[in-house]
């Protein structure tokens, strides 16, 4: 071929065609798939809901297993009956609640003026009412987050939790069941005070039968990881207490 | 092999055994030891591996001609880059779980030694269906440890294999848990991936002689 491949101003047109054509080319993919990449998120924070009101599909001790993608729309809509978001004192409804984004919402917190806009999910289950909250913290490597269900009194009915980069084996062990279903039963409270839960060493208690500690086990090798999960719990359920107080006036 | 010449048929045949770019040419080893704990995740970035080098190796040959020398490193990154960001953008779509496993790993094909070794000493010199033959044999070759490797971590790690388990029930004490056997908690983590692959290692050479190398 002809063309001389080594002169600067052709390098520079095919450095230009080349990210012209490759940058459409991508635009074009990621806008074709959102659609389903976002329908995909939905559904997980759906399932993440649910497991934490203890709907889900697991058996016996086994592995957490979530509500199938393709019924999960459904079932979600059974058991949440209001999607609520609180912003100081006012409660408003918003079928959308689920969409607000809790990084960006504690970034606007740190200005006074704002007040934070907090999701609340309001479910049924056996006649009981479950109140949802979703939580976001710092693990040891990057992000942690979850889902907490608790009744009207803020003891908690579940938990789901789940992390970006914790470490396999130690912190990433957060989203087992043997340490998730640990904090079924204890109360946020301490009489009539917010107090959080412990993820503690030294707790010594692996089925978790003293609900009334307020700790839970840790997880061998995962301290960062689980202070983090405490200090999620802390920092974020603390955020709801006036609603609950109000609740049960 | 009727299709392929005896030349073409070594391109793809010689990277699954005797050229594997994992047991031979110790290349792309960092994600055989991180994503090979279970067998399915083994087996989508083996097929991820594939389709990005097959169609990046024939996306390079076509180019090599055009491609200006002074930027070519450059231009073959482009080219994994974007077909890596299509099969993220692919699974997060239609294999969401998945994608959440394989997370970052997938990313990370950009960085598998493998493919860039491929596209400069092959598809730069050679035509497309050379290049996508090659380009094949030797993710196929990657791939295969992969599923080696992960079907030992998963079955011996876990006791499952596919997440079924096949060694009966650890907590019911089942099958041949029944009579004392545990699962070996090590062969999860990374380090154990070496040493399998370094027992694949040891395998094949000492079934073929001359790919011992003479010190």
């Amino acid at each position: 071929m002809a063309i001389n491949t080594d002169k600067n101003s052709y390098t520079i047109l095919f450095a230009v065609i080349m990210v012209v054509v490759v940058g459409s080319i991508l635009a074009g993919f990621a806008s074709g798939l959102k659609p389903l990449v976002k329908a995909n998120e939905k559904y997980e924070k759906q399932q993440n809901i649910l497991y934490a009101m203890n709907v889900n599909d697991n058996e016996g001790d086994g592995d957490v297993t979530f509500i199938p993608t393709d019924k999960v729309e459904d079932v979600f809509n059974t058991y949440i009956k209001k999607q609520l978001v609180i912003q100081g004192d006012k409660v408003t409804e918003d079928p959308e609640a689920f969409l607000i984004d809790l990084k960006k919402e504690e970034t606007k917190a740190k200005d006074d003026s704002y007040e934070r806009r907090l999701p609340l999910f309001v479910g049924e289950k056996d006649g009981k009412e479950i109140y949802v909250m979703p939580v976001r913290g710092k693990g040891l490597w990057d992000a942690i987050w979850g889902f907490v269900a608790v009744d009207k009194s803020m003891t908690i009915q579940g938990v789901y939790f789940d992390h970006k980069g914790e470490t396999p084996g130690l912190g990433a062990e957060i989203k087992q069941r043997y340490f998730m279903d640990d904090f079924t039963g204890e109360s946020f409270l301490n009489g009539n005070a917010f107090e959080g839960i412990n993820v503690a060493k030294g707790n010594n208690d692996p089925k978790n039968t003293n609900t009334d500690d307020n700790a839970v086990d840790a997880l061998a090798g995962a301290t960062i990881t689980g202070d983090g999960v405490t200090a999620m719990l802390r920092k974020d359920v603390r955020l709801y207490v006036p609603y609950f107080q109000k609740l049960n006036q | 092999m009727g299709l392929l010449s005896k030349k073409d048929s070594k391109l793809i045949l010689d990277p699954l055994a005797d050229d594997n770019p994992i047991t031979i040419q110790v290349l792309g080893i960092c994600s055989a030891l991180a994503i090979t704990a279970q067998l399915k995740p083994s087996i989508v970035m083996a097929v991820s591996v594939i389709f990005v080098l097959g169609v990046g190796n024939v996306v390079i040959s076509l180019m090599r001609n055009i491609i200006p020398s002074k930027i070519r490193i450059i231009v073959q990154l482009i080219v994994v880059a974007t077909l890596v960001i299509i099969v993220d953008q692919v699974l997060k779509a239609f294999a969401y779980e998945l994608s959440k496993e394989l997370s970052v790993f997938i990313g990370l094909i950009i960085t598998n030694c493998i493919i860039m070794g491929r596209f400069e000493a092959f598809a730069l010199g050679n035509g497309p269906w050379r290049s996508f033959l090659d380009g094949i044999g030797n993710a196929a070759g990657y791939g295969l440890i992969l599923i080696i490797v992960g079907f030992f971590r998963e079955l011996l790690g876990s006791g499952t294999l596919f997440g079924f388990q096949v060694m009966g029930d650890p907590v019911e004490k089942t099958g041949l848990y029944a009579i004392g056997y545990e699962n070996n908690g090590f062969m999860v983590l990374p380090p154990m991936a070496l040493i399998v692959v370094g027992l694949i290692i040891w395998v094949q050479r000492s079934r073929n002689k001359e790919l011992i190398e003479e010190n």
